[in-house]
């Protein structure tokens, strides 16, 4: 791992996001959007925004860096510049990681636009400290590139790679307890929550959201976020491979 | 090599030094993608300072050969060394330059940041500064891109963004550089250029090029050939000397004259199966 070729690379990808302003600007304004939606869709039930807008600010930044990071890389395979980076002196963790920061400083932007724009202007009651509801984001986030960019290796096109998005968020967007509590689904769906990374990013939302300092679950909580990232970060590596068929 | 009928071949070479300058040797060199052998069972050496070219028609392996020499084609078999490494040894990464024939450059990036990202991946580092302004400065120059260099890689022609790919791998001054198809949709006067800065690449930079195309009349532009068909090598020499073996004005008759006496000899139950390792084996005919 060299860390000038991560910096560099990462510097890459944000020059490349440059040149496509649109893209920076749905990225970051599409979750303020639905905020501000669901702010008055619950414009009778503020306890209920608290909740969902809660979790919504863990889930955001997850499925907006799942998709970038999964057409960014699809790409990369596909034009041929991914062969021609792994043909050269570059690391894969140099690669990884230089996505990983590059998209992980626009998720940085997309929270903190978001979580302002929900505890200041939304009137999103937060107990805890909006910093922590940064750090989950951030994440959050993380786990999202770390998935795009798993999944990226088992899509041949940017048509199949946009079909992963419910395949792989949706399932675990149903299972988050965004729409229930998980401890009231049937059994066998409360296992299958247990083990899916998007529980653990509602559930340190919703931490934060109730409780003034930091819980011992909101440590767990933010630790498998953390280490499901890294974990499937990993796996991604392992599909980048210098020699093709 | 081609006038010895047998696996002793190298050592009628006239020159053993060729041999220990030799860019890239290759030993019954297999390559199988999904069910099918694309390379079988290749003897053919490249060498260093020249430039070779690899013709064929398409389709018959020259892609595949050239990323076995890259080291990023997969179930490679045979022995394959690539300036006295194993080829795909990570040592070689940083002294082989190789252009894909579909441009592999990011089109939403200009041209000087395309080049200024792979310039930083191979001289990383705040020290280097210095070597990678003059490389990817020269690297313009080189291709004759200057006037470009500000551009979107995605708004050029294709044939500019070709010469951007190009770019790539002239910046880390390559020992080898393995171009797939480099001229392929280019007009006559790009073609010409492109050629002399091959040569001039060869001859000023001491760079070892391996050149594919499917086009026949390059040819005469390479120092050395190496004829490909249904991947195997039909014949290596110089195009002089192929010229003048098979008895004909240019090399596209020569390589036209080498397919008809493979088909015919396949034909004929005596002679030996061109699959069956030592695909040379099969011509010894034309020598005079």
């Amino acid at each position: 791992m060299n860390g000038a070729r991560t910096l560099a690379t990462a510097a890459r990808v944000l020059r490349q996001l440059r040149h496509d302003p649109r893209s920076i600007a749905l990225m970051l304004l599409v979750p303020c959007l639905m905020l501000f939606l669901l702010r008055y869709v619950f414009d009778g039930s503020p306890g209920t925004f608290d909740n969902i807008g809660a979790s919504l600010l863990g889930i955001f930044p997850l499925i907006t860096m799942f998709l970038v990071t999964s057409i960014a890389t699809l790409r990369e395979r596909t034009s041929g510049t991914l062969e021609r980076l792994l043909a050269m002196p570059l690391g894969k963790a140099d690669l990884i990681a230089g996505y990983a920061l590059a998209f992980g400083l626009l998720a940085v932007i997309q929270s903190t636009l978001a979580t302002g724009l929900a505890v200041w202007f939304l009137g999103l009651d937060v107990v805890g400290s909006p910093w922590l509801l940064l750090l989950v984001a951030l994440l959050d986030a993380l786990l999202g590139t770390a998935l795009g960019l798993f999944v990226s290796a088992f899509a041949a096109s940017e048509f199949q790679a946009v079909q992963f998005m419910p395949a792989v968020i949706f399932p675990q967007l149903l299972l988050c307890g965004l729409f229930t509590p998980r401890d009231r689904m049937a059994p066998a769906l409360e296992a299958i929550s247990d083990v899916l990374p998007m529980s653990y990013a509602v559930d340190g939302m919703n931490q934060v959201l109730r409780h003034p300092e930091i819980t011992g679950d909101f440590v767990r909580d933010a630790l498998v976020v953390a280490g499901c990232a890294v974990l499937v970060l990993a796996l991604g590596a392992a599909t980048l491979r210098r020699r093709t068929a | 090599m081609m006038n010895s009928p047998t696996g002793a071949a190298r050592s009628t070479e006239p020159a053993p030094a060729a041999h220990d300058t030799a860019a890239v040797t290759a030993q019954a060199l297999t390559a199988v993608r999904g069910e099918r052998t694309v390379l079988r069972g290749l003897d053919f050496t490249v060498p260093s300072g020249r430039i070779t070219g690899l013709l064929g028609p398409s389709g018959c392996g020259k892609t595949t050969l050239m990323r076995a020499i890259v080291g990023t084609q997969a179930k490679v078999g045979g022995t394959l060394q690539v300036l006295g490494r194993p080829a795909g040894d990570p040592t070689l990464r940083s002294r082989i330059g190789y252009v894909t024939q579909d441009p592999s450059v990011y089109d939403d990036l200009t041209v000087r940041q395309n080049l200024d990202y792979f310039a930083a991946v191979l001289f990383p580092g705040r020290a280097l500064r210095h070597d990678r302004r003059t490389a990817v400065e020269r690297a313009i120059t080189d291709v004759d891109l200057a006037s470009h260099a500000d551009a979107l890689a995605g708004r050029l022609s294709g044939g500019q963004r070709s010469r951007v790919s190009l770019a790539v791998a002239l910046l880390g001054t390559p020992e080898l550089l393995v171009l797939d198809e480099p001229t392929v949709g280019l007009d006559p006067v790009l073609r010409r250029d492109l050629w002399n800065l091959f040569h001039q690449i060869a001859a000023d930079r001491g760079t070892t090029l391996l050149v594919s195309s499917h086009v026949m009349d390059e040819a005469e532009r390479c120092h050395r050939l190496l004829l490909m068909r249904e991947g195997e090598i039909l014949a290596e020499d110089t195009p002089e000397a192929l010229r003048r073996r098979n008895d004909t004005a240019t090399v596209e008759e020569a390589f036209l004259h080498l397919v008809d006496a493979a088909a015919a000899r396949a034909a004929h139950p005596g002679a030996a199966h061109p699959g069956a390792g030592h695909p040379r084996t099969t011509h010894e005919e034309p020598r005079s």
